[in-house]
C-alpha cells in the first residue's frame, strides 16, 4: 500500500460513497413517508444509463412502453374505484397522470430517436420514462395495498423487483454497458491524480442532498411530506392525501435514482441486475437513520463504501461478504433502539 | 331551526370487532351552534366521531347539506369546512409550532383570497402562548398548549364545523375552563361546533344542545339545560339514580 | 369464516383418495419418464424447504429470505464431506443437519429479537451473505462449485440421479409433513400458533414465547438443511448459484403462493411454482426465443396480485373440498395447584409508582384485594387503569413501589413468571387464535403443565398427553358453558361468548387470581348477563377476580368492592353503594362546572 493506492482508494470510497449516501437518504425519505421499503430502486437506477444508450443508437427503449402500459393500468384501476364509489372524482389527475403523462413522454423519446438530435435532448428523453414510472407504479402496485403491515408491503416491494428486473433482462438484454466518462479532464492533488468524474459525482450527490433537504425543511410540500411520515392519520386530517404524498415521494426517489444511474454508468459495466445490488448497500445506511439523523445515516453510507473499497483490495472476493454480514449488526443495532411497535408486524 | 344545517346524520351503526360501537345513532348540527354528546366511557363517543369524519365505515345517511361534495372521503371534508381534533390530537411531534399551523391550512393552499398571514394572527391572537413557543417542537409542549395547538391548527383551515373529541382529556379543570371557553368564542368566528365530551357538566355548561350515549345507543337528548338538570343522566354515568 | 359444506368429500371418499394418490407417486418410477421424475424431485425439495417456511411465514409470522441459504449450508457441508473425508453418504445425512441447525441457532437467537421489516432484512443479509461466502471459498470451489459427488446406496445398488433418488426424496417428504402435522397438532403446535396474535397471550399462558420462536426457526433451517442434503446427492454437484438470494425469494414465494396458512400449502405452492415456471420458460422460451425472463415477470406479477387480492394463497380455495376429522373430547378435572391461596390479601399492591418519561401515570396507589372477593377497578378516561393492570401482569415494570402476589414479591417479575405463580388474564381486545377451535383455543391455557419434550411431538409419541390436555381443557369449557362448542372455530362466536372463552382459557391455568380487562365491554344485555353469572359462580368456587370495567349496573351485579382511580391515583374504595355517594367519585365522573 502506498499514497498513491491510497488515494484511489480514498477516491473511490468518497465517489461509490457519495452515491450510497443519495440512495440510502432517498430510500429512507420513502420508507418514511410510505412504509415502503422501496426495493426496486436498483431497477430504476440501471433503466436510466440503458435507455440513453438505446436512444444513441436510434431506438427507444422498452421503458416508454412499459410506461404506457402499465399508465393504462393505473388508469383502469382509477376507474374502477370510480365506479365502485360511484363519483367521478379525480378524473383530471386520472387522465393527465396515467394516459397524457406515458403518451407525452412516448412521443418525446420517439421525436428522440434521431441522429441529429443533440445529446442533451436524449438525456432528458433517456430519464423521462424512468422517472415517470414510479408515481405509475406505487398506483398500480401499492395504492390497492396502502394500509398493510409492513412486512406486506416489503414482499410487494420485492416481487415488483423482480418483475422489473425480468422486465430488465427483457428490454435491455443481457450484456454489459459501459458508458464513456462526461468530459476528460484530470488534475491532482499533490501527487494523488484526480478523476473528473469524482469530481461531477460528488457535486451532484452534495446538491441533490443540500436540494432534499431544503425541500423538506422550507418548502410547503416538503413539510407536507415529512407531515404524512410523522403522522399519518393526522395529515389526513389537515387535508394531505397520503397517497398523492406517496406518489410525489417515489417521483422524488425516481428522480435520485436516475441521476445515481447515470453518475456509475461511466464507473463499473452496468448489467440489468446491478441496480439491485446498489440499492441494498445504499439501504444498509438507511436503516441507522432516523428522523432527525440524516447525518448519521449518511455517515454510515460512507463507512460501509469505505470498507467495501478497502477490502475490495485487501479480499476482493469476500467484500460483499462482509458489506452484507455487517448488516445484520446494524439492523440488531435499529431494531433495540427503536420504540415498542404500535402495529402488529404479521403478514396476512 | 331557521338556521341551515351543517350535518345531518340518520340511523348511524359502526361496527367495530365483532360489536356494534355505535347502534342506531341520529343527529344533527345547524350553523352557528354549539352540540355537544356526551356519555360515560366506552359509550362509543370517540367511534361516532370517526364515523362523522369518515375514518371508519357506517350504514346509515350522513349527509351535509351545504356541502354536499364532502361525504365522499376525509381529504373531501377538511376542503369542505369540515374538521376533526382527535381525541390522541395528531399532531405532528417533531416538527414546529408554527409549521404545525402552517399545516393546517394546507387544504387551503390552492384558495385565492386566504392569507396564511392573516390566519396566523387570528389563532395566535386567540391562543397567546403558541406565538411564545412558535419555534418550538410541538412534542415539548404541555398537555394544555398541545390542545391549543391541536384546536389552532384546524382552525387555520377555517373550518365551517369542528368536531372535538374530549377536549378536555387529561387537562387540569383551570385549563378545561380556558379551553371551553376559547371553543365558546369560535362562533364569533362563525365555526359551529360538534362537541363530545366525557366531562358533562362543563359540556352542557356551553352547548345549546346536547345528545346522551350510553353503550352506542342515544338515550336522551336536548336543550342542553334541560339534559343538565335531569336525573336521567346521572344514572347514565353512575349506574345510580341521583339523590 | 365458516365453510361451505357444497362440495365436502365424505371422509371415507378423502381416505381413499389419499391413499390412492400416495400410490401413484410410491409407483412412480414405474411408468414415468426420467424427465418428468426430475421435475417431481425438483418439486419435493423445494416442497420441503417450503413447509418449513409455512412453519414460519403462516404459523408464527415471520418472513424469511434466507432459507436457501440453510439449504446450502446442508448441501455444502455434506457434499464437502462425502468429497475429502470419505464418508458413507448416508453419513453426512447428520453433518447436513447440524450444519443447518447450529448457525439457525447463532443467527436466530441475535436475530429474532428483531421485529418484522428489520427481521427481513437481516434474512436477506444472510442470504446473500452465504452466496458470495460460497462463492469466495476456496474449499466450496468457487464459482465452479464441488464435482464429482459420490452418491447414496443401498444394498450395493446405486442411488444416484433423479431416478435413484426418487423415493429417498418421497420419503424425505413424507417424513417432514408428517413431523410437521405432529408439531402443529400439540401443544406446542397451540401456543406457537398464537404467536402471531400477540406475544402477550402466550406469555399470559407462562411461555417463553423468544425460545418457541427460534425453536420455530432452527426446525425451519434443518428442514432447509435436509433439503440441501438431498439436492446434494440427487445432482452431486453444487455450484452457488442454486442457494442464491434469487432462490430464496423463489422459496418465499412458492409458500406465499401455494398458501401459508397450512403444511400442504407449502406443497401445492412448489408444485405450481416448478410447474409454472418450466412452462414459461421451456415452451416460452421457444416461443420468443431469446433470453426473456417470462418467468420473473409472470411470478412478480402474480405476488403483486396475490398481496391485493388474495394473500391466503391457494390453500383456501382447495381446503374448501376438505373437512378435518374433529373429535369431541369429554371433561377431565385437572390436578389441584399445591397452593391454596392463604386467607386474607391474595394480591397487595403498594406504593406503586408508574412514570413515562416525566408523565406521572401512576402516583402512589395502593389496594389489596382479598382472597374470594371480587374487586373492581374503575374510573374515567385516561386514570390509568389499563396502566397498573399491565403493572400487575408484569407487561410493564414499576418506576418504584411494590407489588406483592401470593405473599411473594413480583414487583419487576416477567409476565410469565407470574402467569406460572397462579396469575390468569384477559385482554381488552380478545385476543384468540380464530382459525383455531374452541377447545383448542382453552386447550393454550394450560400449556405449561403439558409440556413435552420435541423429539417426542414430532414424532408423535405424545398421545396420552394430548388427551389430558384436551380433556383438561374441556373440562374448563363445561364450566363456563361452552362445551357443546369445543369443535367449533372460534372466530364463529359472538363477541360474548368468546370474552367467555378467553375466560376459559385463564382458567385452564389454574390460577388463583384472575385479571379481566374490561370483560363486559361491547356486550349486549343478555350477553353481559350471562358474564355477570359466571363470574358470580367462579367466586362461589372460591376463585378471587380483579377487573377493570365502566359499566356501573354490571360493576354492581358482580362487585363486592369497588376502587375508584383518577389521574393514576386512588381517589376512594369501598362498597358500590358508598361510591355512588362519594361526592369527589361524582364531580370526577360527572365533571365541574
Amino acid at each position: 500500500m502506498n499514497f498513491l493506492i491510497f488515494g484511489f482508494l480514498i477516491q473511490n470510497a468518497l465517489t461509490t460513497g457519495a452515491i450510497y449516501v443519495l440512495i440510502s437518504l432517498t430510500l429512507f425519505s420513502v420508507a418514511t413517508v410510505t412504509r415502503i421499503i422501496y426495493v426496486p430502486i436498483g431497477e430504476i437506477m440501471v433503466f436510466a444509463p440503458f435507455g440513453l444508450s438505446m436512444l444513441m443508437n436510434g431506438q427507444v427503449p422498452g421503458t416508454v412502453w412499459l410506461l404506457v402500459l402499465l399508465g393504462g393500468i393505473a388508469f383502469l384501476q382509477d376507474v374502477w374505484q370510480m365506479i365502485r364509489a360511484r363519483s367521478r372524482h379525480g378524473w383530471r389527475k386520472a387522465v393527465l397522470l396515467y394516459l397524457a403523462m406515458p403518451a407525452l413522454v412516448a412521443g418525446f423519446s420517439l421525436a428522440s430517436t434521431g441522429a441529429n438530435v443533440p445529446f442533451v435532448i436524449k438525456l432528458v428523453a433517456g430519464c423521462a420514462a424512468p422517472v415517470a414510472l414510479n408515481p405509475v407504479l406505487f398506483r398500480v402496485a401499492f395504492q390497492p395495498i396502502a394500509s398493510a403491515t409492513r412486512l406486506v408491503l416489503l414482499i410487494a416491494a420485492i416481487a415488483l423487483h423482480f418483475a422489473l428486473a425480468g422486465a430488465g433482462l427483457y428490454m435491455f438484454g443481457p450484456d454489459g454497458l459501459r458508458t464513456p466518462g462526461l468530459t476528460g479532464v484530470a488534475f491532482r492533488i499533490g501527487l494523488i491524480p484526480i478523476n473528473d468524474q469524482f469530481l461531477l459525482i460528488l457535486g451532484a450527490c452534495v446538491a441533490l442532498i443540500a436540494g432534499m433537504y431544503l425541500f423538506f425543511e422550507y418548502t410547503l410540500y416538503g413539510k407536507a411530506l415529512r407531515a404524512t411520515a410523522i403522522h399519518r392519520r393526522g395529515a389526513r386530517l389537515v387535508g394531505i392525501d397520503p397517497d398523492s404524498a406517496s406518489q410525489v415521494i417515489f417521483t422524488i426517489a425516481g428522480v435520485v435514482a436516475v441521476i445515481s444511474g447515470l453518475l456509475i454508468g461511466p464507473l463499473t459495466t452496468l448489467f440489468y441486475d446491478s441496480g439491485f445490488l446498489l440499492g441494498l448497500k445504499g439501504f444498509a445506511g438507511a436503516i441507522l437513520g432516523e428522523l432527525a439523523d440524516y447525518p448519521m445515516a449518511a455517515l454510515a453510507a460512507l463507512a460501509l463504501a469505505g470498507l467495501e473499497s478497502f477490502s475490495a483490495f485487501y479480499a476482493s472476493e469476500y467484500k460483499d461478504v462482509i458489506v452484507f454480514a455487517l448488516l445484520i449488526p446494524i439492523l440488531l443495532y435499529r431494531s433495540w433502539r427503536q420504540p415498542a411497535q404500535l402495529e402488529e408486524e404479521h403478514f396476512e | 331551526m331557521s338556521a341551515p344545517m351543517l350535518l345531518e346524520a340518520e340511523d348511524i351503526h359502526v361496527s367495530y370487532e365483532q360489536s356494534e360501537a355505535v347502534r342506531g345513532v341520529s343527529l344533527k348540527i345547524a350553523e352557528g351552534q354549539i352540540v355537544t354528546v356526551i356519555g360515560a366511557n366506552g359509550a362509543g363517543k370517540t367511534t361516532l366521531l370517526n364515523a362523522l369524519m369518515g375514518l371508519l365505515p357506517c350504514t346509515g345517511t350522513i349527509r351535509f347539506p351545504q356541502t354536499p361534495a364532502a361525504g365522499i372521503s376525509v381529504i373531501a371534508r377538511v376542503e369542505a369546512g369540515i374538521c376533526l381534533v382527535p381525541e390522541t390530537r395528531d399532531l405532528f411531534g417533531t416538527m414546529s409550532v408554527e409549521d404545525n399551523l402552517r399545516l393546517g391550512a394546507f387544504c387551503r393552499r390552492r384558495q385565492r383570497g386566504f392569507s396564511t398571514g392573516e390566519l396566523f394572527a387570528e389563532v395566535y391572537a386567540l391562543f397567546p402562548r403558541l406565538r411564545e413557543r412558535r419555534r418550538q417542537n410541538a412534542n415539548t409542549l404541555s398537555g394544555g398548549e398541545r390542545q391549543m395547538l391541536a384546536l389552532g391548527r384546524a382552525l387555520m383551515s377555517r373550518p365551517k364545523l369542528l368536531l372535538l373529541d374530549e377536549p378536555s382529556l387529561g387537562l387540569a379543570p383551570v385549563l378545561v375552563k380556558e379551553i371551553l371557553a376559547r371553543i365558546v368564542e369560535l362562533r364569533g368566528f362563525g365555526v359551529s361546533v360538534l362537541l363530545v365530551e366525557q366531562n358533562a357538566r362543563a359540556a352542557l355548561a356551553i352547548a345549546d344542545y346536547a345528545y346522551v350515549l350510553e353503550t352506542g345507543v342515544l338515550v336522551m337528548e336536548g336543550q342542553a339545560k334541560t339534559v343538565a338538570s335531569d336525573a336521567r343522566m346521572v344514572e347514565s354515568y353512575l349506574g345510580a339514580v341521583a339523590e | 369464516m365458516s365453510r361451505p359444506p357444497a362440495g365436502r368429500l365424505p371422509a371415507g371418499g378423502r381416505r381413499i383418495a389419499a391413499w390412492l394418490a400416495l400410490a401413484a407417486l410410491v409407483l412412480a418410477p414405474a411408468y414415468l419418464g426420467d424427465y418428468p421424475l426430475s421435475v417431481l424431485d425438483n418439486i419435493m425439495t423445494s416442497a420441503i424447504i417450503a413447509i418449513g417456511l409455512v412453519l414460519l411465514t403462516g404459523i408464527i409470522g415471520m418472513v424469511s429470505l434466507g432459507q436457501a441459504a440453510f439449504a446450502g449450508l446442508g448441501a455444502y457441508a455434506s457434499g464437502y464431506a462425502a468429497l475429502n473425508w470419505g464418508l458413507n453418504p448416508w453419513l453426512t445425512l447428520p453433518i447436513a443437519l447440524l450444519a443447518a441447525a447450529v448457525p439457525a441457532a447463532l443467527i436466530g437467537a441475535l436475530t429474532l429479537r428483531m421485529s418484522g421489516q428489520f427481521l427481513v432484512l437481516a434474512t436477506l443479509a444472510w442470504g446473500i451473505s452465504f452466496f458470495y461466502l460460497a462463492g469466495a471459498l476456496p474449499m466450496f470451489g468457487g464459482q465452479n462449485g464441488l464435482s464429482g459427488i459420490p452418491s447414496l446406496g443401498v444394498g450395493g445398488m446405486v442411488l444416484g440421479t433423479d431416478r435413484g433418488m426418487y423415493l429417498v426424496i418421497l420419503a424425505g417428504l413424507a417424513i417432514v409433513a408428517w413431523m410437521s402435522l405432529n408439531l402443529l397438532e400439540s401443544n406446542f403446535g397451540r401456543i406457537i400458533r398464537t404467536i402471531r396474535y400477540g406475544a402477550a397471550i402466550g406469555e399470559s399462558a407462562g411461555a417463553n414465547i423468544f425460545l418457541l420462536r427460534l425453536t420455530v426457526f432452527i426446525i425451519a433451517a434443518t428442514f432447509a438443511g435436509f433439503a440441501g442434503w438431498l439436492y446434494t446427492f440427487t445432482l452431486q454437484f453444487l455450484d452457488p448459484g442454486a442457494f442464491s438470494l434469487d432462490n430464496g425469494i423463489q422459496y418465499l414465494f412458492m409458500a406465499v403462493i401455494g398458501g401459508v396458512s397450512s403444511i400442504w400449502g407449502g406443497v401445492i405452492g412448489a408444485a405450481a411454482y416448478s410447474l409454472a415456471d418450466r412452462f414459461l420458460s421451456g415452451y416460452l422460451q421457444q416461443f420468443f426465443g431469446q433470453s426473456f425472463n417470462v418467468s420473473s415477470i409472470f411470478f412478480g406479477v402474480v405476488m403483486l396480485v396475490l398481496m391485493q387480492t388474495a394473500r391466503g394463497g391457494l390453500w383456501p380455495f382447495v381446503s374448501v373440498f376438505l373437512v378435518p376429522a374433529r373429535q369431541n373430547f369429554t371433561p377431565l378435572a385437572p390436578v389441584e395447584r399445591p397452593n391454596v391461596p392463604p386467607a386474607g390479601a391474595v394480591l397487595r399492591v403498594a406504593n406503586v409508582v408508574k412514570k413515562f418519561q416525566g408523565l406521572v401515570a401512576v402516583n402512589d396507589l395502593s389496594f389489596e384485594v382479598e382472597a374470594g372477593e371480587i374487586l373492581a377497578l374503575i374510573g374515567p378516561n385516561g386514570a390509568g387503569k389499563s396502566t397498573i393492570f399491565n403493572l400487575i401482569a408484569g407487561l410493564l415494570k414499576t418506576s418504584s413501589g411494590k407489588i406483592e402476589f401470593l405473599g411473594q414479591d413480583i414487583t419487576g417479575w416477567r409476565s410469565r413468571k407470574i402467569a406460572r405463580l397462579g396469575l390468569g388474564r384477559t385482554f381488552q381486545h380478545v385476543r384468540l387464535v380464530p382459525t383455531m377451535t374452541v377447545l383448542e383455543n382453552v386447550a393454550v391455557g394450560g400449556y405449561a403443565r403439558h409440556r413435552a419434550p420435541l423429539w417426542k411431538t414430532l414424532m408423535r409419541l405424545n398421545r396420552d398427553g394430548e388427551r389430558r390436555a384436551l380433556g383438561q381443557a374441556a373440562y374448563q369449557l363445561e364450566r363456563v358453558g361452552l362445551l357443546h362448542r369445543q369443535g367449533e372455530r372460534a372466530a364463529n362466536l359472538s363477541l360474548g361468548e368468546q370474552r367467555i372463552l378467553e375466560i376459559a382459557r385463564a382458567l385452564n391455568g389454574n390460577p388463583l387470581l384472575l385479571l379481566l380487562d374490561e370483560p363486559a365491554a361491547g356486550l349486549r344485555f343478555n350477553e353481559k348477563q350471562q358474564l355477570a353469572a359466571l363470574l358470580i359462580a367462579l367466586r362461589q368456587e372460591g376463585m378471587t377476580v380483579l377487573l377493570v370495567e365502566h359499566d356501573m349496573a354490571f360493576i354492581r351485579q358482580v362487585a363486592d368492592r369497588v376502587v375508584v382511580v383518577q389521574y393514576g391515583e386512588k381517589l376512594a374504595q369501598g362498597s358500590i353503594a358508598e361510591i355512588q355517594r362519594n361526592q369527589a367519585v361524582r364531580e370526577a365522573y360527572l365533571g365541574v362546572d
